[in-house]
């Protein structure tokens, strides 16, 4: 009999053998957004006919067959065999139920619109690019839409502070001169600091050159609340979600 | 500080275009940097620096070191822009590194089609820059625009079917608002092409056929169908002069490489230097170097562009050094055939026409047993960069001596995307590259040679017991850097050739160096094995 990993909102994921905690589940995500990702898509139905976060397969009845593809592939397609421990496979398999008990995530958005409002109105461009135009303080979307489901893209808009990823991170380096810099950390060691501070340049900091070297708590992103209208900000994520690639057609 | 104030501040930071074409015009007036791949739009390889000198290189100490994440060959010449390192690790991992430190601000990395299918190594020789738009050439024949800040690309386009056997290893040319490229794949019976993109939005804006096709001048020079498969490829990086508005490009052998019967003729253009308007594309003038090529001998050299007296008078030539064994002068405004003299043996031709023609040797062709030529198979220099200084006249190749091949000719079908060769070459030289060499006399080595183009006579001879795929680079105070498969990385004195400094990097050299300075400090930099090393003076 074929193991069961459902979703449960507040306890974690029960399984015969495993429970999947909330924290399990995330991992799971990542593992998703950085193996998986770029052929089956954020929200898992990129190929067709195929839908996982809905149990639309071809190939396994099971989760337990799902497990088995993840961990060895599917000889003579493009489906590769991935270094997974069976735990971590569950574990992406959890995430999966998780993104498809939570709903589509479609957002009833016009992206025209939204593109209207990235470049104008909400100030996106001041921060984040797309192909080039724009600011590069913040993100590049060109390909957001690729790696990101349209909830999460809205959760970001909504409540920036709420997940900054590590590359994101915004640095304050103090120099011993009093002169200060600000900018978003690309890379440190023991004795250098790498960043794209404000002017857009990529500056290198010997760390003995400085007296002060500070993470910023809070997202320099605003949050949308209160600026665009419901059917606005459903617009931006259209547009946004719609990003996914950068090959010229 | 609020928020919104933080937004303003940012928006009014929008800093400026990093690298203007009128800055990649005039590199030569910042020589604290390396805007291109030979370093200017002349493509001289030479630096203005001169903080190391015949006196103090002796004194040259390890800064740092960068290991690529491969064990391929190592090609690439790096940029560097304003203290960044722009470089690539094979085979397409673009990424910007501290020029002082080697510390990493980002890598981007593609992952090529598994239909890539490159003849001769998942290589890459480089980027190009425009603004702040980095541009890579990819082994699935892609070419990417890359945000020079943030390591994102901007743009995608694939510029021909690397299913086929088409393939990018070159670093880009920036001309004006536009990045020109040509493709890889002699040995599988491609037909070369160079195009120029739009650099902003990467869609095609002009396509010169290499190979001519029904229609176009030059077609008349295949007898047959073989134009269809024709080679002509395109795999190091040209030149450009403002002037004239002409780029030029070295164009690669024809194919089958070494079977000439399937393509009766001259084969316009291959083994050929092509001017072309840099605006359209159009051919202004080429010279063929070897028509109806059997050796392998592809034009792909780096076109170097020098103003001197030439025989009393002021002339604008082109210097170039090829894989056939011949150094020749041309002038680059019209293409006109100055001088061709033997740099190393030569034996399939004995001497030009009044037109510049080489004159055949009877005889000396591939056939099934096999014949012996001179230069052999990866010629008498080949794709590694030439330097040329001015202060002292003098033009310094990359030499493979006493180096000879037996070319052995088969029949062979055309079969899309597979290996076109139509013979083999045997040689001495391991091409496998061992690290052991037990090689006799008159079996082939390497040497840096320099050439007075006045005369076309050596001035004089730096000799290595290996052969060397490693470029060259001159700086004012006269020095020469280079190397050699051996590992050694050596300076030596640009106007007698004697050894001042030498260290052994560990693996072989198949790169050209490069200087730069970050806050007035001299660096000369070089890739060896699988890395990149910095060196400069003591503090």
């Amino acid at each position: 009999m074929g193991r069961i990993i459902a979703f449960i909102v507040t306890a974690g994921v029960a399984a015969a053998q495993h429970t999947y905690t909330p924290n399990d589940i995330e991992d799971g995500g990542q593992l998703y957004r950085g193996a998986c990702v770029g052929c089956h898509g954020p929200d898992g139905n990129l190929v067709p006919g195929i839908d996982l976060a809905h149990a639309k397969l071809r190939h396994a009845a099971n989760d337990d067959q799902m497990v088995a593809i993840i961990r060895t592939g599917i000889p003579g397609t493009a489906m590769p065999p991935n270094n997974f421990t069976e735990f971590q496979a569950g574990t992406i398999v959890a995430y999966l139920h998780s993104i498809g008990n939570a709903g589509s995530g479609a957002v009833a958005g016009d992206a025209a619109r939204g593109k209207t409002i990235f470049e104008g109105k909400s100030g996106c461009t001041n921060c984040h690019r797309i192909r080039g135009q724009g600011s590069r303080q913040g993100p590049d979307l060109s390909d957001v839409g690729a790696y990101r489901r349209a909830p999460e893209i809205e959760k970001s808009i909504l409540d920036p502070d709420a997940e900054i990823l590590p590359q994101n991170r915004t640095v304050r380096l103090v120099a011993k001169d009093g002169s200060a810099v600000t900018g978003r950390l690309l890379n440190e060691d023991t004795f250098n600091v790498m960043v794209l501070d404000s002017s857009e340049r990529l500056k290198a900091y010997a760390k003995s050159d400085l007296k002060e070297f500070t993470f910023l708590d809070k997202s320099p992103m605003p949050s949308a609340k209160g600026n665009l209208s419901a059917q606005e900000i459903a617009d931006l994520v259209a547009y946004l979600s719609a990003q996914k690639s950068v090959e010229v057609k | 500080m609020t928020r919104a104030i933080a937004l303003l501040l940012a928006a009014a930071a929008c800093a400026q275009a990093q690298v203007t074409f009128d800055r990649i015009l005039n590199a030569a007036k910042e020589p604290q940097n390396w805007l291109s791949y030979s370093g200017a739009p002349a493509s001289q390889r030479h630096t203005a620096l001169s903080q190391i000198t015949p006196g103090n290189v002796k004194n040259l100490e390890l800064q740092w070191i960068y290991q690529a994440r491969s064990l391929e060959k190592f090609e690439a010449t790096p940029l560097v822009v304003d203290g960044v390192m722009y470089t690539v690790q094979p085979p397409n991992d673009a990424m910007a590194l501290d020029a002082a430190t080697g510390r990493i601000f980002w890598i981007y990395s593609y992952s090529p089609s598994s239909d890539s299918r490159p003849c001769c190594g998942r290589v890459n020789r480089g980027l190009a820059m425009l603004g702040d738009t980095l541009f890579m050439g990819t082994i699935d024949a892609h070419l990417i625009a890359i945000d020079s800040k943030t390591g994102r690309p901007i743009w995608n386009r694939e510029v021909a079917k690397a299913s086929s056997g088409y393939a990018l290893t070159h670093a880009p040319l920036v001309v004006k608002d536009k990045v020109i490229v040509g493709t890889a794949g002699g040995e599988f019976g491609i037909r070369g092409f160079i195009a120029a993109y739009d650099a902003k939005t990467g869609k095609e804006v002009w396509r010169f056929h290499n190979i001519p096709e029904p229609g176009e001048p030059g077609h008349e020079s295949w007898k047959n169908d073989g134009w269809m498969h024709g080679g002509g490829s395109v795999w190091v990086t040209g030149s450009y002069d403002a002037e004239s508005n002409l780029t030029y490009w070295g164009i690669g052998n024809p194919g089958p490489d070494w079977n000439g019967d399937p393509r009766p003729g001259d084969n316009l253009y291959t083994d050929s230097v092509v001017a072309l308007d840099a605006d359209t594309g159009k051919l202004k003038w080429y010279y063929q170097f070897s028509p109806h090529d059997e050796f392998d001998y592809d034009s792909v050299q780096v076109p170097v562009l020098a103003d001197m007296q030439w025989k009393g008078r002021p002339r604008k030539v082109m210097l170039w050094a090829n894989r056939n064994g011949l150094f020749y002068v041309l002038d680059r405004a019209t293409g006109e055939f100055l001088q061709g003299k033997p740099f190393v043996e030569v034996n399939w031709m004995n001497g030009f026409d009044e037109k510049g023609r080489p004159m055949r040797v009877a005889g000396k062709v591939p056939t099934r047993d096999g014949t012996l030529i001179f230069p052999g198979n990866q010629g008498g220099t080949n794709w590694y960069s030439p330097s040329y200084s001015s202060r002292t006249g003098l033009f310094y190749i990359p030499t493979w001596g006493d180096y000879s091949s037996i070319y052995v000719k088969n029949d062979q079908e055309y079969e899309e995307g597979r290996n076109y060769g139509g013979g083999r070459p045997r040689s001495p030289v391991n091409l496998a590259r061992p690290p052991l060499n037990t090689r006799k006399d008159g079996e082939g080595f390497g040497a840096i040679r320099a050439m007075d183009p006045q005369t076309g006579e050596r001035k004089w001879e730096f000799k290595m017991a290996d052969v060397t795929d490693a470029g060259i680079l001159t700086t004012d105070s006269d020095l020469l850097f280079s190397g050699g498969r051996e590992g050694f990385f050596y300076a030596l004195d640009a106007r007698k050739g004697d050894l001042l400094w030498k260290t052994t990097l560990g693996g072989q050299i198949q790169s050209g160096p490069i200087a730069y300075s970050v806050n007035g400090r001299e660096f000369v930099s070089v890739n060896a094995g699988s890395s990149l090393f910095v060196f400069a003076l003591r503090p």
